[in-house]
């Protein structure tokens, strides 16, 4: 199956239904039939092909959350080219950062265009250099709509399945470099085990306010839906972050049945919502919340419960699953309609002999939550550092296979290679299973996840230093995990010469300044040090979780030093 | 400094940068410089509402309604009155 061809027979058995209804912040619901969707795709398929773009190319779409995105990307799928969304720069990021993102994410996937806003198209083209293999920049005005859908004429039904239908980058300089190339035949093969881990129907509806550059948003929160003929309600994670109640809002006006949130939505969404922003809602349509892309915690699921459970939320619907971008999404998912799993284990045995087990009497204990079971075409392994299977119940890196694994990191050969050994993808997360279902308990890479928004700490140390007083390698990035938030807050520690205060708080104020604005991260911590604060080691990795457990303890010092006062 | 401004210094200074002695001037910009990200927004407009009574709605939490503490306090003074 290829994804023009799902598309078909959907227009063919009912056209005229709503596929996807966009939300705004101050204008009405706009409802987007199949037949709408497939001819607004259809006049971005034509722009493509008038433009020479080949099926097979790259395609960068720059846009934010509304109709052209959802035809922009349609549309390359209808013409064969391969899209890929990058995320639209915001108030936050410096442009110059942005231009250099992009120009990064240009070299390594070679793109054939670029599609963006009228205002946005200069900014584009200043980072195109002679040579590049960007041949169109694509404006979306200049696309007149199609008067009717023309399957015969699109060249994306020449497709093959094993061919690559979409990237996926994740942020930031490292991320963009790591283009997840997926292929048709991959994205349906996981839409049906997944579809059926959910046993989705087609009445179900997904409420959802994810970005698309993001495999969550991009695979549950849009091709999902679209690809199963089930309506998508679609709002933009810049609106729901100022008005979180929108969510619960939209869930109660069109019945939404799923929806897919990182861990840290859940407290979000308890905390922040006022009372008189929930009348009239009604929850009791959603049957699953979907726990994903961040460390799952129950504390999380209980404050969210406890908040919304006298608009009809039930406990059962608070769900949980494990997903990664290589595995198209999904890996596994707790069982809908019964509450997910939770370890009380000992808190000492899990740090020190990597096991869970039940606390003795008394001891410090701490609350696992299950990610669910594997999905049906899933198989996953635990093991050791010498790449030995490991007992249930013992902590180490989940390995996984499927029949849904990326074709490969574009163009990147070599770090595909090294992902897998003996066919078997080493996720860098660890975790354990017990009777069969599995518990994600940590990482064994340093990236930090906030707001369920992967950030590699390497990216922000290069940052610190291009800040003036601040020496290369003398900078260390960490996250660390706020319950309050049930995410991570990033933290950057910087030694530098001066012991002068007024001046290392000025030099923090930069470090926080030019780290936000090249990154998008806000940094909740940053520490100016003297010079040999930071451990060293040869080992970078070790270096982080080191510096991290020492500014622990002198954060708790701190802490306990103020209560005394 | 009035009254207005220093309370919201310290909320900003105590409850979002978690750095309590940090002086944060009436002018400096808050938003487009980064100190305070979107998930912490809603946390001002909050403290807003509770403290002075006065609502600050969701379209309006951006860098072009407030980006440091003398506009956010004219703000607030303009819908007390």
């Amino acid at each position: 199956m290829i994804f023009p061809e799902r598309l078909k027979a959907l227009h063919f058995q009912d056209p005229q239904r709503i596929a996807v209804t966009l939300q705004f912040p101050s204008a009405d619901d706009l409802p987007v039939t199949l037949d709408g969707l497939l001819r607004g795709s259809q006049s971005f398929a034509q722009a493509y092909a008038r433009q020479g773009i080949r099926p097979g190319e790259v395609v960068v779409l720059i846009l934010q959350h509304g109709e052209d995105l959802l035809y922009a990307f349609w549309g390359a799928v209808l013409h064969g080219a391969i899209p890929s969304i990058m995320p639209f720069l915001t108030e936050k990021l410096s442009p110059e950062r942005y231009r250099a993102d992009l120009a990064s994410l240009m070299e390594v996937t070679q793109p054939a265009a670029i599609v963006t806003y009228p205002e946005f198209e200069n900014e584009v083209r200043s980072v195109i250099r002679e040579g590049s293999s960007v041949r169109a920049v694509i404006v979306t005005d200049r696309i007149p709509p199609a008067a009717e859908v023309d399957f015969d004429s699109l060249e994306g039904f020449q497709r093959k399945p094993e061919d690559i239908v979409l990237l996926q980058h994740s942020s930031g300089t490292t991320g963009l470099q790591k283009g997840v190339a997926l292929s048709h035949q991959a994205v349906f093969n996981q839409l049906n085990a997944y579809s059926r881990a959910l046993n989705l129907q087609k009445d179900d509806v997904v409420v959802s306010w994810l970005p698309l550059y993001h495999d969550m948003g991009l695979i549950a929160g849009f091709l999902m839906p679209i690809l199963s003929g089930i309506h998508l309600v679609l709002m933009s994670p810049f609106d729901w972050v100022r008005a979180p109640y929108k969510l619960m809002q939209s869930v109660t006006r069109y019945r939404g049945t799923l929806t897919w949130l990182p861990n840290f939505a859940y407290n979000f969404c308890a905390q922040k919502i006022r009372d008189r922003h929930l009348e009239g809602v009604d929850l009791s349509s959603w049957r699953a919340v979907i726990n994903c892309s961040e460390p799952v915690r129950w504390e999380s699921h209980r404050a969210f419960y406890d908040r919304f459970k006298d608009y009809g939320l039930r406990w059962e619907a608070l769900q949980t699953s494990y997903a990664m971008a290589e595995n198209v999404f999904g890996v596994t998912q707790s069982r809908l309609g019964s509450e997910p799993t939770v370890h009380e284990i000992d808190r000492e045995a899990f740090m020190v002999e990597r096991v869970a087990k039940s606390p003795l009497d008394g001891r410090p204990s701490m609350k696992m939550m299950s990610s669910g079971y594997p999905l049906e075409n899933v198989e996953i392994r635990i093991l050791d550092e010498q790449g030995n299977d490991l007992p249930e119940r013992h902590i180490g890196e989940v390995a996984l296979k499927s029949d849904c694994m990326l074709t490969g990191y574009y163009n990147r050969r070599d770090l595909t290679e090294k992902a897998f050994r003996d066919g078997w993808y080493l996720t860098g997360d660890y975790g354990y299973i017990a009777d069969g279902e599995i518990f994600v308990s940590g990482r064994k890479k340093d990236m930090i996840i906030v707001g369920g928004r992967n950030v590699y700490p390497q990216d922000l140390e290069a940052l610190t230093y291009e800040v003036p007083g601040v020496h290369a390698g003398r900078s260390v990035a960490f996250g660390i995990f706020n319950e309050e938030q049930g995410t991570e807050e990033v933290v950057i520690i910087a030694e530098v010469d001066s012991e002068d205060p007024a001046e290392q708080q000025r030099i923090a104020d930069a470090i926080r300044l030019h780290v936000t604005k090249n990154s998008a991260i806000a940094l909740r911590h940053v520490k100016v040090v003297d010079p040999k604060w930071i451990i060293k080691t040869s080992s970078g990795k070790t270096a982080r979780s080191a510096n991290k457990e020492k500014f622990l303890k002198e954060l708790q010092e701190e802490q306990s030093r103020e209560r005394t006062d | 400094m009035s009254d207005l401004i220093q309370t919201l210094a310290s909320f900003l200074a105590e409850k979002i940068l978690k750095q309590p002695g940090r002086v944060i001037a009436p002018d400096e910009p808050l938003i487009s410089s980064g100190l305070i990200d979107s998930f912490s927004l809603m946390d001002v407009a909050l403290f807003v509402e509770d403290t002075f009574g006065v609502r600050i709605e969701d379209t309006e939490l951006n860098a072009d309604t407030f980006d440091n503490l003398t506009q956010l306090a004219a703000l607030i003074e303009s819908r007390r009155s």
